[in-house]
């Protein structure tokens, strides 16, 4: 039966921003569902607010809506498009809760939209916990079991049954208030005596425990004709209580014997039949308890998720490609698996080798939370490996995540401590792993560390195995043949080879390739070789027969961006898929190295060729090494992925290794101080007033002569990475203190902080001759917050053409001057009308997908092409508009506005409050969005609602702000005022908006006793907040206010110029009827006016 | 710790090939089929298959071991390969069942294996030079020159042409009744199960559906059958070269002639394509894993199926056709595998006999397929109708 012929479009609905926990993984699905839809023939729709993504790219879809992913705009937009069916189940849950809002609104039958890949009644079956409940019970299987009890006597009773420690969540209270874990009749008395008080229906729900069962989950597919196909089996690593995003997780499951994975796969079909999920893809997460086996179903996502794309990843098997071609009405076995070609999709993949992925946190962004690992997701990326055995993947993927300590090390934990790493062990953390590892090193035995933390003995002895590999490493310190092969089979790394072996990283290198040590690479074919494999998906490992073929044409090797971390995600991806792009499309034999399960650049069909491999010097090389002997290589290219490429630039060239694009050279000497500040002297640039330093003297001497405040920071850094604003000499000796990692070569820098500065980010290209600047960007915020954390809008709306134009100038000296052959991102401030130069970085920047999207110029593509020798103006009515740039687009482009999207709701502090949500010059943002119209009123003010913080159009707002700051708010206060918002504030800011005769109502601090700011705010009371901090009081007052803000969800402004912006855009929202209008419309508006 | 033995071995194919590694299990040679299977659960079962007697069994999964051995999931009373050949062998054992680990049982099994090789590289030599003999040499056997170890390889018998069922049925006939295997009642039916090298999960699906089997040994005979007072016979998976069953293909017409309803597994399958007249032949490098689609024809639905077979049967996937023995009519095939269009499955249309080229039972594998034990069931009851009216 082959596809429906009765569907003509199809609206997709993407994930908007990269938040936890619904990161890249849906611009790889989504990418995927797209360009299956075209291949179909259909028109396609797409809605997705973050401009950071591949599938937003104006060839992917026919109308392409970078708008808020709201039930009113995505009504809007089907309203406009009218299409036949929306595919809701490769957009996270942000597209099916749209979709379900949708449904209730009656919007899907007003304008006769059918739902496919999904429908309502399943959704509602999979994801409500009690209709789930219910499921797993006539699927013959079992929940964890659970007893409503009214008093503590129905209690006591209910644990005869339960056993402890037991789960304990009073009805109908906020916030998951008063819940807890009872261990014994004394905790039991405890927390249900209270949770009975707590619950207005006097109820309380006692659930079994299952923590530190064995966890594991199902990937499965179904199609109309219920064919259903596990792709997958994956078991956590870490048992329950670790989420699983948070978990290291392994694929396929390993401690599982056929009897009880068929058990679980069972289990799964009966549950995917019985909710109804009618064609698609689903996972189904189950808890085994480790000394019976007994198992319990914990709970299923019906639809595509962070899991599939990573069991796509793991097995070659494209979920989401197919669970569109499902939607449409194919079946499984009609449907070729791409990489064998010759059998079809209807099968379950089979592995010959071990994936292993493991999570990357960014708990050094926010030192107040807690880093307990939990059943809440916190980890903002993560890395997957590929290896011949676990030890092989895991020590891969480790190295993979690319941070300081992230390898396995070999030294014993001391005795003194060894208790209370034995304690500190029983909760998952970000270190556990590595602890349990050298806890074993000190003579723990398997069995303590499986009571302690109830990680599987097979892996505690897969641990044990490393050890005793890094013990005979250091018992033969010569490094033979054999040595170094029984090494490298289980994973190490030179690095990890020469600290055993008391060598240099070079000489470990230099002697195992002397004796032939080297890596071979295998296919990921879902087969387990029993077919041929068309697809070249490679991997490492040291094992006897590579794979690889020769290639005729020589290599461009792209160098990819790594596990997303916050200050370096999904925007890299996409420069990397842009170059890859373009190269292929231009003839040229691409191979693209990445370990990011979540990306659209470790899809197997995007590159020529595909190494999923960790991206250290030593990974790369030995790619570099097996292109070379099998065909050549061209050169490669480092100035895409961010960083991580960008710190092996200069390695790779010494290695003989020929970099494409602006050479290592030129990126040191952007990024040395002194040469750098040499090129601005040159040019007759000026800097703001800076000096290095290697010691608190240094920094204070530097300071003194530059005047408070200073903007200090470690060199060499992405994201702003421990960059902090210093407005006294006590704070700088603090800081200087608490950074630990200072050397000649890696200094603090110390800046004069430009006070009320406007901040201008400016994206170009440069090709030795001609310069083409891809835009210039105008932050709402002034200087002093991270350019990754502030919004900024494209053409700046401030700024005029002389502005415009020195920054043009600049831009060209800067890029000259460093010998840029690329793309190169430059900051600006603009401090009383003097250009000041803040830094430049000669690379892809984060923002040159917002800018390639706001213009409607690809500008990644056009830096790929310059580096393999094309020029600028070659390029000219092609890649780039025949005419001008994007420094000068006509009066009627359309304003793009970014804004940041934060994750401070999800991290506590270890007392359970919410961590500070105030912004700073270091980046703490995950993702952003984009808000386009024809004014910046209306597209600040879609900005706001697509980043989840809608401003309202009438009620409350309250106001503090910080006294530098009182005289610029009375305007914008009375405005709203005027338009019939109650205005609330507090102490002084009360008294200057009294004066100026706006009514305002007085509520007091926290401190003052009486109902608070705190108590209206969790309350929900208050539509809006502006809350300018003043330095001292970040624990204070403003703390409670910005965390209860957090909690509940509402919009806090903590500037005035971002709050002037939030005016003019409530204005907006209140007085014109906005609407949507696809990139397409807007490019083709652009193309006009360029040619007008 | 480790436990492992740990002495050099070496793998030989009859083309020269050889793959070195370390001993794993008994240590000595052994010499039979080279052969992989893709499933990545299942060692202890297809360990103890009898279909895998005189097979040098690679395991294409890594990592082998890891669930150690339990007393329930062996397939027969001992483990049948020829050799073992494996990448990663488990040191410890993992699981609530487990009570010993998978070389404990190679050794007391007599299994000589080999670790440490690179079983994907011979997977992919295998899957295009096609299954092949082979010779696992370990400790003092290793040490012998390679050309001497190729000669002692190609010394021995072919596959092709071989009869192995009098190695692998069992010795005398026994009962397994409906009540030890969860059937409540009285049993529904009789069924006469020939041991070709049978699973025990075969006899223990049948008899949960309320059938009481005779297990017969492979050299029954009709007489053997009618003996047992069967409604229904059932022919079960094994090894060796159909073309070279021709008794117990005559067994199968008997019963046909008979019109007692059939149903053969795997070899059963063969049997029955054999004995309406249907050729077989050998596959290249066999279907063998737990993960092989099969669609069925009658329902347009596709199996995921467990799958361990070297010979399939010839005939036309597509409508039906008159069996070559015209006496038994209309013949179709109601199975075909999707990976590859090879005859999965035969039914006959105008007399009750039915069969599968690969696994309802599972064990290990999916259970997809678990219906046809119904089929048979079914067919067993219309008989039985018919026989009363």
């Amino acid at each position: 039966m082959p596809k429906r012929t009765d569907l003509n479009s199809v609206l997709v609905i993407g994930s908007g921003p990269i938040v936890i926990g619904q990161a890249a993984e849906f611009d790889y699905s989504g990418t995927q569902a797209l360009r299956v839809l075209k291949e179909e023939g259909l028109r396609v729709i797409l809605v997705n607010s973050n401009p950071a993504t591949i599938m937003t790219d104006p060839e992917f879809a026919d109308a392409t809506y970078v708008e808020p992913i709201t039930p009113e705009v995505v009504e809007k937009i089907i309203a406009k498009e009218r299409p036949d069916a929306i595919l809701p189940t490769l957009g996270g849950q942000t597209a099916l809760n749209t979709a379900i809002a949708l449904d209730k609104s009656g919007a899907l039958e007003k304008y006769n939209v059918e739902l496919i890949g999904a429908n309502i009644e399943a959704i509602e079956l999979g994801e409500d916990r009690e209709k789930f409940k219910g499921v797993v019970e006539r699927c013959g299987a079992e929940s964890a079991k659970s007893v409503i009890v009214h008093t503590l006597d129905e209690a006591f009773a209910a644990v005869e049954e339960l056993n402890y420690p037991v789960v304990v969540r009073p009805s109908f209270t906020m916030g998951g208030l008063g819940s807890g874990m009872a261990y014994n009749a004394e905790d039991l008395t405890r927390i249900a005596g209270a949770g009975l008080q707590y619950s207005p229906t006097t109820e309380v729900l006692l659930e079994e425990s299952i923590l530190g069962w064995k966890e594991y989950e199902l990937e499965m597919m179904r199609d109309k004709n219920d064919n259903v196909v596990v792709v997958c089996s994956i078991e956590n690593f870490d048992p329950v209580g670790v989420h699983t995003g948070d978990s290291i997780t392994v694929a396929p499951a390993m401690t599982l014997t056929d009897r009880e994975y068929q058990n679980l796969r069972d289990i799964s079909i009966a549950v995917i039949r019985e909710v109804g999920v009618d064609t698609g893809g689903c996972n189904i997460q189950f808890a085994i308890e480790p000394d019976t086996g007994r198992v319990v179903v914990i709970e299923m996502n019906p639809r595509v998720s962070r899991s599939s794309a990573l069991a796509s990843k793991a097995t070659g098997f494209a979920i989401a490609k197919i669970a569109t071609k499902l939607s449409l009405g194919y079946t499984l076995d009609e449907i070729p698996n791409d990489i064998t070609q010759k059998t079809p999709a209807s099968f379950e993949p089979a592995l010959d080798y071990v994936v292993v992925k493991v999570p990357r946190f960014a708990f050094e962004k926010f030192p107040a939370a807690d880093a307990t690992l939990t059943t809440t997701m916190k980890s903002v990326g993560e890395a997957m490996a590929l290896g011949r055995n676990f030890t092989e993947a895991l020590q891969k993927a480790l190295r993979s995540l690319e941070q300081k300590g992230s390898e396995l090390s070999f030294e014993p934990i001391p005795a003194d401590e060894l208790d209370s790493v034995m304690k500190h062990i029983e909760k998952g953390s970000t270190e556990r792993m590595s602890l349990v590892q050298r806890a074993l090193l000190s003579g723990k035995s398997i069995e303590e560390l499986f009571e302690a933390t109830g990680i599987d003995p097979w892996y505690l002895d897969q641990l044990a195995l490393i050890n005793e590999t890094a013990a005979m490493i250091a018992a033969n310190k010569d490094l033979g043949e054999d040595v170094l092969r029984e090494a490298k089979r289980h994973g190490f790394s030179d690095a990890q080879i020469a600290k055993l072996s008391g060598k240099s990283e070079a000489v470990v290198r230099g002697v195992r390739h002397a004796l032939g040590v080297r890596p071979v690479y295998k296919t990921v074919d879902t087969c387990a070789a029993e077919f041929e494999a068309f697809t070249p998906y490679m991997y490492s490992s040291y094992d006897e027969e590579s794979e690889l073929v020769a290639h005729e044409k020589k290599s461009v090797i792209i160098l990819g961006s790594g596990p997303n971390r916050i200050g370096q995600g999904i925007e890299f991806d996409y420069s990397c898929v842009h170059a890859v792009m373009a190269l292929r499309a231009e003839g040229y034999e691409t191979v693209m190295v990445n370990c990011n399960p979540e990306t659209v650049s470790t899809d197997y069909d995007i590159s020529d060729r595909l190494y999923f491999e960790p991206l250290t010097l030593e990974d790369v090389l030995e790619i570099i090494h097996a292109e070379e002997e099998t065909g050549g290589v061209l050169g490669v290219f480092v100035q895409l992925g961010g960083q991580t490429p960008l710190k092996l630039a200069a390695q790779l060239k010494a290695a003989g290794v020929t970099i494409l694009g602006t050479s290592p050279e030129a990126i040191d000497l952007a990024e040395h101080r002194g040469a750098f500040q040499r090129v601005l002297d040159s040019a007759g640039l000026i800097a703001p007033k800076n000096g290095t330093a290697v010691s608190f003297p240094e920094a204070k001497a530097i300071a003194d002569s530059i005047g408070y405040p200073v903007l200090v920071r470690p060199s060499y850094v992405l994201g702003g990475r421990g960059m902090e604003i210093v407005y006294d000499e006590a704070s700088l000796e603090r800081y200087i203190a608490n950074a630990t990692e200072i050397t000649v070569d890696h200094p603090v820098l110390v800046d004069r902080f430009l006070e009320d500065a406007i901040e201008i980010d400016v994206d170009a290209l440069f090709d030795g001759t001609d310069l083409y600047v891809g835009g210039i960007m105008e932050h709402i915020e002034e200087a002093g917050i991270h350019s990754g954390d502030s919004a900024c809008t494209l053409p700046p709306i401030t700024l005029g053409p002389d502005v415009r134009a020195r920054v043009k100038e600049a831009t060209r000296a800067i890029a000259e001057g460093v010998g840029v052959r690329g793309l190169i991102n430059i900051q600006f401030a603009l401090a009383s009308d003097i250009l000041y130069v803040i830094e430049a970085n000669p690379r892809a920047s984060r923002t040159v997908p917002f800018t390639s999207k706001a213009t409607g110029v690809q500008l990644a593509k056009v830096a790929a092409l310059i580096g393999v020798g094309r020029t600028l103006s070659e390029l000219r009515g092609s890649y780039l508009p025949a005419e001008g740039d994007g420094a000068n687009l006509p009066d009627s482009a359309p304003i793009a506005v970014k804004e940041a999207v934060m994750p401070f709701a999800r991290f506590r502090t270890p007392e359970g409050k919410v961590v500070d949500s105030l912004l700073g010059p270091e980046m703490r943002s995950t993702g952003e969005v984009m808000g386009i119209d024809k004014y910046f009123d209306t597209a600040f003010a879609k900005s706001q609602a697509a980043a989840n913080n809608p401003l309202p159009t009438s009620g409350k707002v309250f106001v503090s702000v910080t006294n530098r700051d009182k005289r610029s708010i009375v305007l914008p206060v009375k405005h709203l005022a005027d338009r019939g918002f109650e205005i609330i504030s507090t102490g002084g800011t009360a008294e200057v908006l009294r004066r100026n005769g706006i009514p305002t109502q007085v509520v007091g601090k926290l401190h003052e006793g009486g109902e608070s700011i705190v108590d209206l705010i969790h309350a929900g009371e208050i539509g809006l907040i502006l809350n300018t901090p003043s330095g001292s009081d970040a624990r204070g007052d403003g703390y409670e206010i910005r965390a209860a803000a957090t909690s509940v969800g509402t919009p806090v402004i903590t500037t005035v110029a971002e709050f002037g912006a939030a005016v003019q855009a409530i204005d907006a929202l209140r007085e014109y009827a906005w609407d949507v209008t696809s990139l397409q419309e807007h490019e083709a508006a652009l193309e006009a006016a360029r040619n007008a | 710790m480790n436990s492992l033995s740990n002495l050099p071995a070496v793998l030989v194919l009859e083309d020269g090939r050889i793959f070195r590694g370390r001993s794993y299990g008994k240590i000595g040679t052994a010499l039979g089929e080279a052969v992989f299977t893709t499933g990545m659960t299942g060692y202890q079962e297809t360990l103890t298959d009898p279909s895998y007697a005189h097979q040098i069994i690679t395991q294409t999964f890594p990592h082998v071991g890891n669930t150690g051995v339990n007393d329930e999931d062996n397939e027969s009373k001992r483990m049948w390969a020829a050799g073992y050949v494996v990448r990663e062998a488990s040191r410890r054992p993992s699981n609530w069942r487990s009570t010993r680990s998978l070389e404990d049982d190679l050794l007391s099994n007599g299994i000589v294996g080999i670790r440490g090789v690179d079983t994907r590289a011979l997977t992919r030599h295998l899957r295009e030079a096609g299954a092949m003999k082979s010779g696992i040499f370990s400790g003092d056997a290793a040490a012998a020159s390679d050309a001497d170890l190729i000669a002692q390889v190609n010394a021995q018998p072919s596959m092709a042409g071989r009869n192995i069922s009098a190695e692998v049925s069992v010795d005398t006939a026994y009962v397994v009744e409906p009540a030890d295997h969860g059937y409540e009642g009285e049993a529904k039916h009789t069924v006469a199960a020939i041991d070709l090298g049978m699973k025990s999960m075969t006899p223990h699906r049948l008899a949960e559906r309320g059938l009481r089997v005779h297990v017969l040994p492979y050299n029954a005979t009709l007489k053997d059958i009618k003996a047992t007072g069967a409604t229904g016979v059932f022919f079960s998976n094994g090894p060796g070269d159909p073309a070279a069953a021709a008794a117990q293909v005559e067994l199968v017409r008997s019963v046909l002639d008979a019109g007692i309803p059939y149903f053969g597994i795997c070899f059963g399958n063969q049997m029955l394509g054999r004995a309406l007249g249907l050729e077989t032949y050998k596959l290249r490098f066999g279907h063998r894993g737990i993960n092989q689609p099969v669609m069925d024809k009658a329902t347009g639905r596709v199996e995921i199926t467990s799958q361990n077979h070297g010979f399939a049967v010839d005939a036309p996937i597509e409508g039906s056709f008159t069996a070559p023995i015209e006496r038994y009519g209309k013949v179709e095939v109601s199975h075909f595998s999707l990976n590859d269009q090879v005859v999965e499955g035969l039914s006959c249309l105008d007399i009750p006999a039915f069969s599968v080229q690969y696994h309802p039972e599972a064990a290990s594998g999916p259970h997809d397929a678990a219906y046809l034990f119904d089929r048979f069931v079914s067919s067993m009851d219309s008989a039985a109708e018919k026989d009363s009216k």
